[in-house]
Parts: structure tokens; C-alpha cells; sequence
């Protein structure tokens, strides 16, 4: 499934171009096991934690070593520095304190990876004004009532947060869709964005 | 499916942990499925408490097919097509491995002149069988309830030993409760007069005590809602309550089937050695009191597994073994498996264990 699912998912495609085969990866909501199986097939050691059961078990019969966990709780566990890099996919706004979870990441990963819908794309913009109804789109595609996402973000708040931890942003990424979106304006274009830091 | 059953005496004493040796340590164990030729195919399997080497084979007693019928075999996730599987009774117990019932150097059962074991003593065990079977690293080691103790102590005391641990349903130490419910069954055995210190053997043992104690245990195995799905509040074979102490309710009579089923495959004796052994269990205690220790520097794969419905060694349990792996840096899975059946789920129809099982394997 990987080659196929990976295709499917461009933030993940984008994480995986950037790990260095046969490192060590933390990949926290590790959901289906997708980015770990890419990195399986570069010879990465990689590791997972997810919350819902149903894809742990999915995952271990795959043979990926995935642990059922809250990130917001047991990423405390692992030890410093334990990775080369930590991989938070769609994870970060469903935080109870992103700003520890960042913390953490940079604590157990040398490097990081965190992507996230971004909240100030122009069709949620237009959903808010126009519609005044908070956004269901394809990007936040959960109605504000059953959404796990508790913390929305947009691409300056996440800039914000990273400078204020004293993280560096390597590089970053932006889709609209499958389809990459310019640094520049990606506030406004941008479904999702990713980063990559380090500190 | 070829079943090969066979029995090894281990050269030389084993030493244990309560300080002292056993001499003469007979090994009785099944295999299954073929050693392949680079000897790295094993894969060992560890019993619980009142289980035994009967893996996937009749039970010589009671004539039951094997407790893991459902999981081991041609096909089945612990494949014997591929894997080699060898699964002894342990050290302590009554199904030909050496145990309070056996003969000491005097002719005479040991009864209670058997030293207190550990589980540490037990997998010292196996691994001196693995020694005499020229098996150097196990493909994996498996087990549940007080099987997975004994691959987390191979796991954590030969940590070259196995490839692959596989805990189900288990723990890394014996909670308060647990021993609580132990000591309820010890003491059910030993007010039984027949008990005679332990001394019953050649005569009518307490088979009472041994019946009460397994009563108690079975509840332990099962969650309210299996036993309350079972059996309600239904009545045995009447129409109305007797007024009386006879098996009124069909979960007393399924208990009291329970109980004296069991003391005709059983020793009261190996059940309190095994019991004890199972209190004295607590990994990190072994390790300088930090459960991560007992992993340090592990290469091994771990998989646990628990059951939501297990109140006798809980999902809290599981992780707190994940979170010492963790932190010692190992490869860990864990999944906690919704099932209604409770503890007993592991050996049970759980068809996601099935598929947790087959691929951590590989």
C-alpha cells in the first residue's frame, strides 16, 4: 500500500523525500502506518504511536512497531534526543498544549517535522465571513461539534510558535489540494502547510 | 498436525533464585512444525498458570483438544508450515516437568520439601532446554498471562536469547490484588484437611481446596459482563429457588463444574508453588527497581497486547511495561484489544489477536 498511499498524501511525500534512509523516526499519530512504511522501505528504524485502535492493529499486522498512546501523555517516555526525527503529521491542532507537544518533539527528535490544516486558507476565511458558519472544507473536512481539532492554527501563528521556542525552520512546504503552493501568500493558499525544525 | 512429545533431563543443577539448586530437572515439553536447517525458525511458547506443553495437541487427561488449538497449526498466525514451536511445562507444575510431585533423591515426592521457584527459575529452565536443543536465538518467545512473565524475564535476563517477545494479557509484577486473589486459593488448599501439609500423595489429595481455589481463580478470568452474557441470574435445571445451598444458579453450577474438573488434571501443590511464584514476579525489582533497566540495550521486537475487558491484569499493566521499553529506547508495539470475554480473551476468539499475532511474527 505505501508507494500508492504516499502519492495520496503530499505532506507525507514531502517528509519522507527529506529523512535520510536507515535513520531513526518517531512518527507520532502515526494513523495507517503510510509515512512509516515508506520509511520501512529506506531501511529507517522507525516507531509510532496512535490513539485509535483500530490502526494499531492495522499497523502491527503489518509488522510496524506502533504503541497505542495519547502523544499529549506518553511522548514523556522516550528518551532524549532517542531520534533523528520526530514526525508529527495532522496531529499538532488536535494537541491539548501544542506548544509542549513542540517541545517535545524537538526534545526526542534532532529534527522535526510537524504539518497541519491551515486554518487561514481562503475557503475557511470565506466560510467564516461570508457564511458565518464555522468551515467544513476539504482540508477541515469535521464539523466543529465532532472535530478533533481543538487548536486551529494558521501559517503565521505556527511561524510565531517557532520562533518564540527558539526553533529554526530548516524548510517548509505548502499544498493546496495535491498541489504544491508558493511560500509567498501560502497564508491565504495554503490547505496544508509543513515544517521542518530543529533547534 | 505432528505433535512430538518428548522429556530431557537438564545436565547439571539448576540454581535458584531462593538460593539453593534443583537436581535431577526433567523437561516435558510438545513441539511442532520443523527446525529449519540455520536452527533460527524456534519459536518458544510459555503456559500459564494451570496450562501446559498441550499447545495444540490432546490433553493425555481429559482428552480436550490443546488450549491454543485456535492459534497454533498449518496456516494458523503462529504458523507451524514455518515456524518451529516447542512449548514446555513449566518447572513447579504436574505434566512431567520436574514439580512437587516428583520423586526426590530420597524415592520420595518432594511435596513440600520443593523449593519456592521464581519465574526466573522457570525460564532458567527453558533456557537450558533451548541449550540442549543447540537452539541459540528463538525466532520469538510468546506467551499470556503468566507466560507473558515469563518472556518479559527471558526478554529482560537473555536478552540474545530471542529475536521477538510477544506478551499477552500479562504483567511485569503482581499487583496487591493479584497476589490477594492467590493467597485466597493457597489458603482454600491448605484448610483442606487432606491436604496434610502437603503430604497427600498416594492418597485422596485436597481435591476441595483445589476445587475452591480454581473457583475463585475462574472468576478472575472472566469479566462481569461474559459471566452476566453467560449466565444472568438463570436458574440450573428448576423452576424456582430451593431455599437451600444446592447449585441454584447456573453460575454456580458451571463454577463447581469448573472446580472439580480441574482437580482431575492438577496438583494442589504445583498450584501453590506456580501461585507463589507468580507474587514473587516483579521485573524491576530484579533490576534495581527501574523496569527500563531490566531492558537496557535490548535489540529484541516486543509486541503486548491487553484486553479491555481484563480487570486481572489490566491495560495499565501493558503500558507500563511499553513505558519502561520506551524509555529504554526498544522497539515496542502495543495494542489494547476490545474484547468481552476479560482476562480468558487471550485464549479465546479474538480475531484481531489473530492478526496482531501473525504479523508481529512475520
Amino acid at each position: 500500500m505505501s508507494v500508492a498511499a504516499i502519492d495520496q498524501r503530499p505532506d507525507l511525500a514531502a517528509i519522507a523525500s527529506r529523512i535520510t534512509p536507515e535513520s531513526r523516526v518517531l512518527d507520532i499519530g502515526c494513523g495507517d502506518g503510510v509515512l512509516m512504511m515508506a520509511l520501512r522501505n529506506k531501511g529507517c528504524d522507525v516507531r509510532g504511536i496512535e490513539i485509535d485502535g483500530a490502526c494499531v492493529e492495522r499497523c502491527v499486522s503489518q509488522g510496524l512497531s506502533v504503541v497505542q498512546g495519547d502523544a499529549d501523555s506518553d511522548l514523556g517516555d522516550y528518551p532524549d534526543k532517542g531520534f533523528d526525527y520526530a514526525v508529527l503529521s495532522q496531529t499538532l491542532q488536535t494537541a491539548s498544549r501544542p506548544d509542549r507537544m513542540l517541545d517535545e518533539l524537538l526534545r526526542v527528535g534532532t529534527r522535526a517535522f510537524v504539518s497541519f490544516p491551515n486554518f487561514a486558507h481562503w475557503r475557511t476565511r470565506a466560510a467564516l465571513m461570508f457564511g458565518g458558519r464555522m468551515p467544513v472544507t476539504r482540508s477541515i473536512p469535521v464539523s466543529w461539534y465532532e472535530t478533533q481539532n481543538i487548536h486551529h492554527v494558521t501559517v503565521h501563528d505556527f511561524r510565531e510558535l517557532a520562533r518564540e521556542k527558539g526553533a529554526t525552520i530548516v524548510r517548509d512546504w505548502y499544498f493546496a489540494g495535491k498541489r504544491p503552493v508558493s511560500r509567498a501568500g501560502a497564508n491565504m493558499r495554503a490547505e496544508f502547510a509543513v515544517f521542518e525544525l530543529s533547534r | 498436525m505432528n505433535a512430538h512429545s518428548q522429556t530431557l533431563t537438564l545436565p547439571g543443577s539448576l540454581p535458584l533464585d531462593g538460593g539453593g539448586e534443583l537436581t535431577r530437572v526433567e523437561l516435558a515439553f510438545e513441539t511442532y512444525g520443523e527446525l529449519n536447517a540455520d536452527r533460527s525458525n524456534a519459536i518458544l511458547l510459555c503456559h500459564a498458570l494451570t496450562g501446559d506443553q498441550y499447545v495444540a495437541s490432546p490433553h493425555p487427561i481429559t482428552g480436550k483438544p490443546g488450549w491454543w488449538e485456535r492459534m497454533v497449526g498449518p496456516g494458523k498466525p503462529i504458523d507451524t508450515d514455518r515456524f518451529h514451536i516447542i512449548c514446555a511445562n513449566v518447572i513447579g507444575s504436574c505434566m512431567g516437568s520436574t514439580g512437587p510431585a516428583s520423586e526426590a533423591s530420597d524415592g520420595h515426592p518432594y511435596a513440600m520439601r520443593f523449593p519456592v521457584i521464581t519465574i526466573r527459575d522457570m525460564v532458567r529452565a527453558h533456557i537450558g532446554l533451548l541449550d540442549m536443543l543447540d537452539i541459540e536465538t528463538l525466532h520469538a518467545v510468546v506467551g499470556g498471562s503468566m507466560g507473558g512473565m515469563q518472556a518479559l524475564s527471558l526478554a529482560a535476563n537473555w536478552p540474545d536469547r530471542a529475536r521477538r517477545v510477544l506478551v499477552i494479557a500479562s504483567t511485569s509484577r503482581h499487583s496487591a490484588q493479584n497476589i490477594a486473589f492467590h493467597e485466597l486459593g493457597r489458603q482454600a488448599i491448605m484448610a483442606d484437611p487432606r491436604w496434610q501439609d502437603g503430604s497427600y500423595y498416594g492418597g485422596d489429595g485436597p481435591d476441595n481446596g483445589l476445587a475452591v481455589a480454581r473457583m475463585a481463580a475462574h472468576i478472575t478470568y472472566l469479566s462481569e459482563e461474559a459471566l452476566t452474557g453467560k449466565f444472568g441470574r438463570n436458574l440450573q435445571d428448576r423452576e424456582a429457588k430451593s431455599f437451600g445451598f444446592d447449585a441454584d444458579f447456573q453460575v454456580e453450577s458451571y463454577l463447581r463444574y469448573q472446580g472439580s474438573g480441574f482437580t482431575r488434571r492438577f496438583d494442589a501443590n504445583s498450584y501453590l508453588y506456580i501461585t507463589r511464584a507468580m507474587d514473587y514476579f516483579d521485573l524491576a525489582e530484579e533490576h534495581g527497581g527501574k523496569l527500563a533497566d531490566a531492558f537496557a540495550g535490548t535489540d529484541a521486537r516486543f509486541c503486548l497486547v491487553s484486553f479491555d475487558s481484563d480487570w486481572l491484569y489490566p491495560t495499565s499493566e501493558s503500558r507500563h511495561v511499553v513505558h519502561a521499553l520506551n524509555a529504554a529506547g526498544a522497539a515496542v508495539s502495543f495494542v489494547e484489544l476490545s474484547a468481552p470475554h476479560g482476562h480468558d480473551s487471550f485464549l479465546l476468539d479474538v480475531p484481531a489477536l489473530d492478526r496482531v499475532i501473525g504479523g508481529f511474527l512475520g
